[in-house]
């Protein structure tokens, strides 16, 4: 393998990193906040580029991309919020097995309508054609619309960072991971507020989703596989920490890309090895939150 | 401005209050005396909407509460300042203030930190690193700035030093003056009769006794059920 093909691979690596972190980032804070494990959490991303596909096929090819790329997270989170005011609000309090249980058959679900809705086929949605190009540098041609998934990774990134801690509804979502009846005591709707973090956590995945889409086929399965990933990212960093999904995604990323440049077919594994190592280390991940200093009664 | 009519209150299937009732009148100031375990930090969950009372009722300003959500309890004029270290401990005191100020009442962030210069201070500060008497400071302004008109303080003096305690007393006189009524649940009952116009007692999960504070720093059930005077706490970093 030379210099060129290896950093494009590097580069891949990333790419895929990128887009879990978004993924994974959305995942960690609904857990943060609801203190709830969401296996449903990779049927929102499958919607995502799903609807992203339908949506983009609209209009003539190409047009519709920038509009479908906002409009499908925007859908699955309302469709999100409507699932958390009928299914998920009655299960906060209940331990997780019972959560557990509801979200994966919330999924199954979500699998067969999409089945249903969408057919099995694999649908593609092509870049747009400003990022339909490569970027050469030394000779090394790389793809444009993975520097674009980059970017678009670094971005929420960002704006979660600053939506976390620069605006009031960041401060209450801090608040309610901590304590969400001390929240409710200062007159704010924690309700209402957990509708708004789920559908937060839905437009995330389903970001993820729709971003991916000129990456890969889109079709049925990407759910429960990208499931598994988003879980391993959240388990590295520490699930209800967004720097930890960060770092976790990171982690992967380059372990990924280790892995594909000198062992390819053993690259899936060593991701299982960096959890259990991680784990091993530090059980709540590397930056985990801390269990909740104030339970709520019974 | 509070009444509290035979409630009974349940954490899952234990029966804890029976039957309680009380009544806060306007400008006010109650206390609530109990043992360990008696149930006052109950009562003001029951009245917060926190774990709401599964039979009685509660009426504040002639309006039925007993079933809305805290968030509707706040908002119509009843603020709680929790007993423990109940803060948002990764916020600054800042962001703890601004979280907690809701608008439409008389206590603006600037009329709060008149009352507590110190929290300005310390503005910038996670609020986990606080001292104890800062802790308190904070948990009380956040309180206010939910503009009540009725105050409940759940152990206010709970692990601060005498002269804290000494403070605290000047800040709820100030408070007072302003014309709020005050709801407090002590178990330092000389602190709390000092402030009090009239207090209950309470004795697993029911009111052992209502009086003036006068009558009820004589009464004997004090003596025997309360050890009357200021237990000795360890006194945190305050
Ligand atoms: N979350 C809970 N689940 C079950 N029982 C509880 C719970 N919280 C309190 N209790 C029980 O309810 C009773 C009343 O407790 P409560 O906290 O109201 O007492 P308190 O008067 O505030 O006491 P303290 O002075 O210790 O704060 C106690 O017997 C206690 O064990
Ligand atoms: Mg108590």
């Amino acid at each position: 393998m030379n210099f060129a093909s290896a950093a494009i691979e590097i580069l891949s690596a990333l790419t895929t990193a990128a887009n879990l972190f978004v993924i994974a980032a959305g995942l960690s804070l609904v857990f943060g906040a609801l203190r709830i494990i969401n296996l449903a959490h990779g049927s929102f991303y499958m919607i995502g580029a799903l609807l992203m596909a339908s949506l983009f096929a609209l209009g003539r090819p190409g047009v519709l991309f920038w509009p479908a790329l906002l409009l499908a997270p925007l859908l699955t989170a309302g469709f999100g919020a409507v699932l958390e005011r009928l299914l998920f609000r009655r299960i906060y309090r209940a331990e997780h097995l019972v959560q557990l249980l509801l979200s994966y058959a919330l999924s199954l679900i979500l699998a067969d309508l999409a089945l249903r809705l969408w057919g099995a086929d694999s649908r593609t949605v092509p870049p747009p054609a400003a990022l339909a190009g490569r970027l050469s540098v030394g000779g090394a041609g790389f793809p444009l619309y993975d520097l674009f998934v980059i970017a678009l990774a670094l971005a929420v990134g960002l704006g979660l960072w600053a939506l976390l801690h620069r605006t009031r509804f960041g401060w209450e979502i801090r608040a309610a991971v901590e304590d969400p009846e001390g929240l409710s005591l200062c007159g704010r709707n924690v309700p209402a507020l957990f509708t708004a973090v789920f559908a937060l956590g839905a437009f995330l995945a389903a970001l993820g989703g729709a971003a991916v889409a000129p990456l890969q086929a889109i079709g049925p399965g990407m759910d429960s596989s990208i499931l598994v990933s988003a879980f391993i990212v959240t388990v590295i960093g520490g699930l209800g920490s967004i720097a930890g999904a960060a770092l976790g995604a990171a982690v992967i990323g380059f372990v990924q890309a280790m892995g594909t440049l000198w062992l390819p077919t053993w690259a899936p594994a060593f991701i299982f090895l960096a959890m259990i190592l991680v784990l091993v280390i530090r059980p709540s991940g590397l930056m985990g939150a801390p269990a909740r200093a104030w339970s709520e009664e019974e | 401005m509070l009444e509290v009519a035979a409630i009974d209150v349940y954490y899952g299937t234990s029966h804890i209050l029976q039957g309680v009732s009380l009544a806060v009148r306007a400008g006010e100031v109650i206390v609530l005396l109990g043992r360990n375990g008696a149930g006052k930090t109950t009562t003001f969950r029951a009245v917060m909407g926190l774990t709401p009372a599964r039979r009685g009722d509660i009426r504040f300003e002639n309006k039925a509460i007993t079933h809305l959500p805290p968030h509707a309890i706040v908002r119509a004029g009843l603020g709680l300042a929790p007993s423990g270290r109940r803060l948002f401990g990764n916020l600054t005191v800042a962001e703890n203030l601004a979280l907690a100020e809701l608008p439409g009442g008389p206590w603006t962030r600037g009329r709060v930190l008149a009352l507590f210069p110190k929290l300005a201070e310390i503005a910038p500060r996670r609020a986990a690193f606080l001292s104890g008497g800062e802790q308190q400071m904070l948990k009380i302004a956040r309180a206010l700035l939910a503009q009540p008109r009725l105050l409940l303080l759940d152990e206010p003096t709970e692990g601060l030093a005498p002269v804290v305690v000494r403070e605290l007393g000047g800040w709820l006189r100030g408070m007072r003056e302003e014309g709020l009524s005050i709801l407090m649940a002590e178990q330092n009952a000389r602190f709390a009769l000092a402030l009090a116009d009239r207090g209950y007692v309470m004795e697993k999960g029911r009111i052992l006794r209502e009086g003036t504070t006068s009558e009820l720093l004589t009464a004997s059930e004090l003596a025997t059920h309360l050890a009357l005077g200021p237990r000795q706490r360890p006194a945190e970093n305050a």
